[in-house]
C-alpha cells in the first residue's frame, strides 16, 4: 500500500546526520509509490535538501531562517506541525537521536498522534505496518502498531537501517517556507557548542568501536584503546565500571545507562560483559572480545574471542591494522 | 523554587526477563524500583531545593504498589509525594501518560521546574518529557549534564546538554521541563531521618477526576499505540571462535585476517 511519508532530516553545523538517510531510505522503501518529502531546517537547508533528494526524498520542505540554525525544540516542532498541518501525511519518521526524541514527542501533542520510538525494524503486513523496538533496556522486543491515529510518528534507531544509495540524477521540487516562531516568542536561547574532543567519532554513528572496561585498570589504560580505536578510525567506548570508576567520561559509556549502540564492529577489551552492558551493545554486528577471563560473559556474545592480556593484545593488533590499513 | 520530578517504577536492571506466548513480560522475585534514570532526576530536584530553597513534589503515575517508588524519592529527600492512578489510566501510552502528567502539574500549580530522567527503561521511549513540555507550552531542555546556573529571582536557567556531538550550552526563562542525564551527579542513599519521614507519610492518591483529565484521552482502548507483542530477543547463532597464536602479534595477525575475510574492516 502506498503511503505518502514525512521524514525529518536533522542536521548539525550545516550537514545533514548520516542517521537521517538511514530513515530516509527506508522511508522510500516504505512509500510503496507513495511520496517521501524530506522537510530540513537551518543554515545549508537547500543544500541539504539536493542530497536528500539524491538520497531518496521526491521533494524536499526548506526553511534558513535565523530562529532555526541552531537546533531548539520550540521552533522545530513549531514548524514540522505546520508542514505536516499542511501535507497530511501517513507517516512522519525521523532518526531516534536526542534532538528527534526533542522533534517527535512535542510533534505528537501537536498531532494528536502516537509515536513508536527508535525502531529497529518496519514491515508491511496488509494496510497495517508492523514496527518492531527494543524494550525493557534492549533485553526483549515489541511489536508496535498505531491502527488509527494518521500521521503514525516513527523514529528509526540510528544504524538499524542501511544507508540508501546516493543517486545524483534524480530531481525533486524544493520548496522554501517561513519560519511560525519569530525569535521573541521562543524562550530558549542557545549559547554556544562545544565538541568532546577534535576528530572524536560520535559513539551511536559510528561502524566500529573499541571499549575499554574495568581491564584497563586505570585512566591510563585507555591509551592502547585509544589507539587501537584510531588505526580503526573507530569511536571509544567504555563500560559502567570504567566511567564510574573516574577513568573516562560518561559520555563514552555504552549499556543501559549509557548509549546504545550498533557499530558493525565491536572490541571489548577488558569488559566482562554484564547484562547492563550487553543492554547497550547486542546489536553489534560482530563482536570481538578480549578478556584475561575465559568465562568472563562477554565471550558468549562475542564472534571472536582472544584469551589474554589486552595490553599485549591491543597493542599487536594496532601495529597489524596500522601495517595493513596504512593509517 | 517549586520543583516538581516525575518517576516510574520499573522491573529492577539486574532482573532476568521473561515473557510468555501471550507477550506477558515477568521477572521472577526481582524487586520494582524507582526508574534508575530517574535517580539522577531526584538528586537534582533536591540539590536545586537545598540550594535556593522551597520544595520537591515527586510525582508518579502508576498503581498502587507504585507508592513504594514515591516513598523511596520521599526517602533520598524529596518533601512530598503524589500519586496519579484510576483504573480508567491502566494501558495510557505515552501520548495519553504525557497528559496525564502534565493535568497533574496544572493542579500542582506555579511550579518552576519540572525533572525527569532522560528515559524509563521497560519502554525505553524518552518522549514523555518532550510531551508534557509541549502540552505545558515550556521549553524542554532534555539530555541536561550540568545546571550551570538557576536564578530564582530572575526567573532563569542556564544548563549544559549532552547531545552526539557534543554539549549544547542553552539558556532559559522558567518555568521548564528538563530531562537529566547520568554526568549530572551522584544520588544519594536515603538518610535515616528521611528513611522514617518516608513511612509516615500519607500520600495522596490523584483519580483522573482530579485532575481534570477526558476519559476518551487515556487508558488502553484510547492508546494511539498498541504493543501487539513481545518477545525474547533471536539468539546468537554460533559460539565464539577463539583466536590463539605463539605471540600477541601472530593473535593480533590471525584475528585481522578473519575480520578482514568478513569485510567488516
Amino acid at each position: 500500500m502506498a503511503h505518502n511519508i514525512l521524514v525529518w532530516i536533522e542536521t548539525f553545523q550545516g550537514q545533514a546526520v548520516g542517521s537521517s538517510y538511514e530513515c530516509l531510505g527506508e522511508a522510500r522503501r516504505l512509500a510503496d509509490g507513495g511520496t517521501v518529502t524530506a522537510a530540513m531546517f537551518g543554515e545549508n537547508a537547500a543544500s541539504i535538501a539536493t542530497e536528500a533528494i539524491a538520497f531518496g526524498a521526491d521533494k524536499a520542505i526548506v526553511c534558513e531562517d535565523a530562529t532555526l540554525a541552531e537546533f531548539r525544540p520550540e521552533p522545530y516542532v513549531a514548524l514540522l506541525a505546520k508542514i505536516a498541518n499542511d501535507l497530511k501525511p501517513d507517516m512522519v519518521m525521523a532518526g531516534a537521536s536526542t534532538r528527534g526524541r526533542d522533534v517527535v514527542s512535542g510533534l505528537a501533542v501537536d498531532l494528536e498522534t502516537g509515536t513508536i520510538a527508535d525502531c529497529t525494524s518496519i514491515e508491511a503486513q496488509g494496510s497495517d505496518l508492523v514496527v518492531t523496538r527494543p524494550v525493557y533496556a534492549g533485553k526483549l522486543l515489541a511489536t508496535v502498531v498505531i491502527p488509527s491515529k494518521r500521521p503514525m510518528i516513527i523514529t528509526t534507531r540510528s544504524r538499524a537501517f542501511p544507508l540508501p544509495e546516493a543517486d545524483a540524477l534524480r530531481t525533486g521540487e524544493v520548496t522554501k517556507v517561513a519560519a511560525v516562531l519569530s525569535e521573541d516568542q521562543i524562550v530558549s536561547k542557545v549559547t554556544g557548542f562545544t565538541t568532546e574532543g577534535e576528530g572524536d567519532v560520535s559513539l551511536t554513528d559510528a561502524r566500529i568501536i573499541v571499549s575499554g572496561g574495568r581491564g584497563v585498570g586505570g585512566p591510563e589504560g585507555f591509551a592502547p584503546i585509544v589507539a587501537l580505536a584510531k588505526s580503526l578510525s573507530a569511536a571509544v567506548g567504555a563500560s559502567r565500571a570504567a566511567v564510574d570508576a573516574g577513568w573516562i567520561p560518561y559520555a563514552h559509556q555504552v549499556g543501559q545507562t549509557g548509549r546504545t549502540v550498533s557499530p558493525d564492529l565491536y572490541i571489548a577489551c577488558g569488559i566482562s560483559g554484564a547484562i547492563q552492558h550487553q543492554a547497550g551493545m547486542r546489536t553489534a554486528k560482530v563482536v570481538v572480545a578480549i578478556n584475561k577471563d575465559p568465562e568472563a560473559p562477554i565471550f558468549k556474545l562475542a564472534r571472536y574471542g582472544v584469551v589474554g592480556d589486552l595490553f599485549q593484545i591491543a597493542p599487536a593488533l594496532t601495529e597489524e591494522f596500522k601495517k595493513r590499513l596504512g593509517k | 523554587m517549586n520543583i516538581v520530578v516525575c518517576t516510574k517504577q520499573v522491573p529492577d536492571t539486574a532482573a532476568t526477563l521473561k515473557v510468555d506466548e501471550q507477550s506477558n513480560v515477568s521477572w521472577g522475585d526481582a524487586p520494582l524500583v524507582i526508574n534508575p534514570w530517574d535517580e539522577y532526576a531526584i538528586e537534582e530536584a533536591i540539590r536545586l531545593k537545598e540550594k535556593h530553597g522551597g520544595k520537591v513534589t515527586v510525582l508518579s503515575v502508576g498503581p498502587e504498589q507504585a507508592r513504594e517508588a514515591l516513598k523511596q524519592a520521599v526517602a533520598m529527600g524529596c518533601d512530598d509525594a503524589i500519586l496519579v492512578w484510576d483504573a480508567s489510566l491502566d494501558g495510557s501510552d505515552t501520548l495519553a501518560t504525557s497528559y496525564i502528567l502534565a493535568q497533574a502539574i496544572k493542579k500542582i500549580g506555579s511550579v518552576d521546574v519540572v525533572l525527569f530522567g532522560k528515559q524509563a527503561i521497560d519502554g525505553d521511549t524518552g518522549l514523555i518529557q518532550g510531551g508534557v513540555a509541549r502540552r505545558l507550552g515550556w521549553p524542554l531542555l532534555s539530555f541536561v549534564a550540568k545546571i550551570e546556573e538557576l536564578d530564582p529571582a530572575a526567573k532563569s536557567i542556564k544548563v549544559n546538554r549532552l547531545l552526539e556531538q557534543g554539549r549544547q550550552a542553552v539558556t532559559s526563562q522558567l518555568p521548564v521541563v528538563i530531562s537529566v542525564v547520568k554526568e549530572i551527579n551522584e544520588p544519594r542513599y536515603p538518610s535515616f531521618m528521611n528513611i522514617r519521614k518516608a513511612s509516615k507519610l500519607q500520600i495522596p492518591v490523584w483519580d483522573s477526576g482530579a485532575i481534570s483529565v477526558e476519559a476518551g484521552k487515556v487508558g488502553r482502548a484510547n492508546a494511539a499505540t498498541k504493543w501487539t507483542r513481545v518477545f525474547p530477543l533471536p539468539a546468537r547463532t554460533g559460539s565464539v571462535e577463539i583466536i590463539t597464536g605463539d605471540s600477541p602479534q601472530a593473535i593480533a595477525s590471525a584475528l585481522a585476517d578473519k575480520l578482514m575475510a568478513e569485510k567488516i574492516i
